[in-house]
């Protein structure tokens, strides 16, 4: 284990030295607060599913669920995904409304790293939520040639 | 060239929420790539993602370069009437497709 926990992070200085430009947790900051603007983040409600490893960066399953009934007066507005370590720090805005019924997407995103995801909800009410996952990731994207 | 693939329930229960999924064959190139050359290979993605329900508009996604290949998306909408939920996808090179089903509530 710990002899493949050195060869992985060998590994990984390795992306560091070759890919120039990515996201650093300061841009993700950024990029939250472009679409956060003043107002305060809460942890809670919105639940961030990814796989805690995944062996293909190229494709990792990932699912945001917001509690809320989903009423005219009362339901989300968005959900902003963002990386700490892609080449961008944002991934994807979904945008629903009362006529979604359910606050659950799922997709398959691109990981160029181990690193955190965090998922931000706007509700109806302006209020903003957000979780995090930690994911490892053993074959980073974006690295192959074409 | 692009080729679309959407799953929604046939017929519903009026009120019943109902869960779409979508798939779309497109290579979403980041424009972070090089060639073998050494050549940086464009951006190439698709933009945007719109669902209708009867023209008006229950779910939209902004996608990034960080969307894997052939985008797959699972949502949920409202069977509130019968009639037609069509799908867009707009993107990068003047990309551009659309798709529709119908359904039927009762």
């Amino acid at each position: 284990m710990a002899a493949g926990t050195a060869a992985a992070s060998a590994g990984l200085g390795w992306v560091i030295l070759v890919r120039p430009a990515r996201a650093t947790p300061a841009a993700m900051q950024d990029a939250i607060g472009r679409v956060v603007g003043a107002a305060r983040v809460n942890p809670g409600k919105v639940k961030l599913e990814l796989p805690p490893l995944s062996e293909n960066g190229n494709a990792v399953p990932l699912a945001v669920k917001v509690e809320s009934p989903m009423t005219a007066a009362d339901h989300v507005r968005a959900i902003h995904v963002f990386t700490e370590k892609n080449p961008l720090p944002e991934v994807v805005s979904f945008h629903l409304g009362p006529r979604a019924g359910r606050a659950s997407v799922s997709t398959r995103i691109r990981l160029a790293d181990t690193q955190t995801v965090v998922a931000i909800c706007e509700l109806s009410d302006g209020s903003f939520w957000s979780d995090r996952a930690d994911v490892v990731v053993t074959l980073a994207a974006c690295l192959e040639d074409a | 060239m692009a080729n679309a693939l959407v799953n929604v329930p046939q017929r519903a229960r009026r009120g019943e929420v109902i869960e779409i999924k979508t798939l779309i064959s497109h290579p979403m190139e980041t424009g972070y790539r090089r060639s073998q050359l050494g050549a940086a290979i464009p951006r190439d993605i698709i933009r945007r993602f719109v669902c209708t329900y009867n023209g008006t508009e229950v779910f939209r996604a902004d996608f990034h370069p960080a969307i894997a290949a052939n985008p797959f998306l699972s949502f949920w909408t409202v069977a509130v009437e019968s009639g037609t939920i069509a799908f867009q996808w707009t993107g990068d090179n003047g990309f551009s497709v659309t798709e529709s089903v119908t359904i039927s509530v009762d």
